[in-house]
């Protein structure tokens, strides 16, 4: 006999409710980067809009950076930590494989024994979270769930490749997701183009070091072990993030049936000017937009970009709790997630 | 119907003036992307991609390389034109 199974009860919608960032207290100019290659201020800024970047001390650890991000994503949504039901951190760079991060960062916030786990979605991981986490409350397995993006990329970054040593910040953004009354998260426009997997990788699996043949790892100029580092096709990655990111950012608007003229705020992942301009230029985004270019001085922090680009757009004026804001992300795998949010 | 390598250059010029904000009188066969017209590895992108629309051609990534003067970008267009 096939017993009857009573479902979980949720929200009818989803919202982001609050937002919180934290940006390591050390800046780096270009000048620290030209240390290491041969190339300029006026080259790097040219190619990227990048003048200076976070990068994380010591102290600052991925769990130490989630827990100021949350902590204030928490206040602003006018919740206690206690009542958060899961989190959800997406990185690539937390070098602790097993446990995932965010069970250190449930239990040190004071979220109890809530759902905890790590997603590794690059730089299109806020949009896998948030669609995970919309996912969550409107099927009723939590109330609040705070999703976060971590990285330090200065760990991943090889200093001497002239493409991308100027280009990788550190920091982590945090937004607490909870019920609404309102439709205020659009559909997703998710995926991921595994065929263009080599496109931006890490140069060697951690199992290469294991293995030891070390004609397959890459040295340095002593014949010392280069620590891995992401790598990428730039051309390859900027046809398809400007292009193709385009169509599935116009996606998300015709999904969420919002006009361009309706949108007032742009949040693109941060991973170039070059790139944002494009998309806004092939999107052929209205003037009154406001578009996120915290990549000027944050440089690209991968899954936690898009959650620092809002809370600094919200925090300097610039956009306005209640906005209708597009969002996407794009990166390694090469994944992408594109919705459009009611910013909180 | 088949271009021109005349009105290939010429389309070019106007896809480079676009682009990067050159006169388009100034793309001229032997001149160099790069270094003749100011055309990053970036912008050379969004010309390529801008091409592959006016002419009706696929330039994938691992040409784009090869097409350092507007000469090859023409020669290109011209072989590989439907």
């Amino acid at each position: 006999m096939t017993a009857k199974i009573k479902p979980a009860q949720g929200s009818p919608y989803a919202r982001i409710l609050g937002v919180g960032g934290y940006r390591p207290t050390r800046v780096v100019p270009n000048e620290e980067i030209l240390k290491h290659i041969d190339s300029s201020d006026e080259w790097i800024r040219s190619r990227s809009g990048i003048a200076t970047r976070h990068w994380a001390g010591p102290e600052e650890t991925l769990a130490e950076m989630t827990l100021e991000a949350a902590g204030k994503a928490v206040a602003d949504a006018g919740i206690t930590a206690d009542q958060v039901g899961a989190v959800v951190i997406s990185t690539v760079s937390h070098f602790m494989q097993t446990p995932a991060l965010a069970t250190e960062v449930a239990d040190r916030m004071g979220a109890g024994k809530a759902a905890a786990f790590d997603i590794n979605a690059g730089c299109a991981g806020f949009g896998y979270g948030l669609t995970l986490a919309k996912g969550m409350i409107v099927e009723g397995s939590a109330e609040y769930v705070l999703v976060v993006g971590a990285e330090r990329l200065s760990d991943l970054t090889d200093l001497t490749d002239r493409s991308t040593a100027f280009l990788f910040g550190d920091g982590a953004g945090a937004v607490i997701v909870g019920p609404s009354d309102e439709p205020a998260i659009g559909p997703s426009i998710w995926g991921s183009e595994g065929d263009k997997r080599d496109v931006i990788a890490q140069t060697v699996p951690w199992d290469g070091f294991r293995v030891g043949d070390v004609s397959q790892l890459p040295l340095d100029e002593d014949g010392a072990l280069k620590f891995p580092a992401l790598r990428q096709e730039g051309q390859t990655v900027f046809r398809w993030a400007v292009f193709e990111m385009a169509k599935v950012a116009q996606q998300a608007l015709d999904a969420a049936g919002i006009a361009p003229e309706d949108l007032d705020v742009f949040i693109p992942h941060q991973a170039n000017v070059r790139i944002i301009d494009s998309m806004v230029k092939t999107l052929k985004l209205p003037e009154h937009v406001t578009v996120a270019r915290d990549v000027e001085t944050t440089g690209n922090t991968s899954a936690a970009s898009i959650p620092l680009a809002m809370e600094r757009l919200l925090a300097t004026g610039k956009a306005k709790s209640g906005d209708t804001a597009l969002v996407i992300g794009f990166g390694a795998g090469l994944v992408y997630a594109a919705t459009v949010v009611t910013l909180p | 119907m088949a271009v021109t390598q005349e009105e290939i250059v010429a389309g070019l010029g106007e896809i480079v003036n676009e682009i990067a904000g050159i006169p388009a009188e100034d793309v001229e066969l032997d001149k160099s992307f790069t270094d003749d017209l100011d055309v990053d590895s970036l912008s050379m992108v969004e010309v390529v991609v801008a091409a592959e629309e006016r002419f009706g051609v696929k330039i994938p990534d691992d040409d784009v390389k090869n097409l350092k003067t507007v000469r090859d970008a023409a020669d290109y267009i011209l072989k590989h034109q439907s």
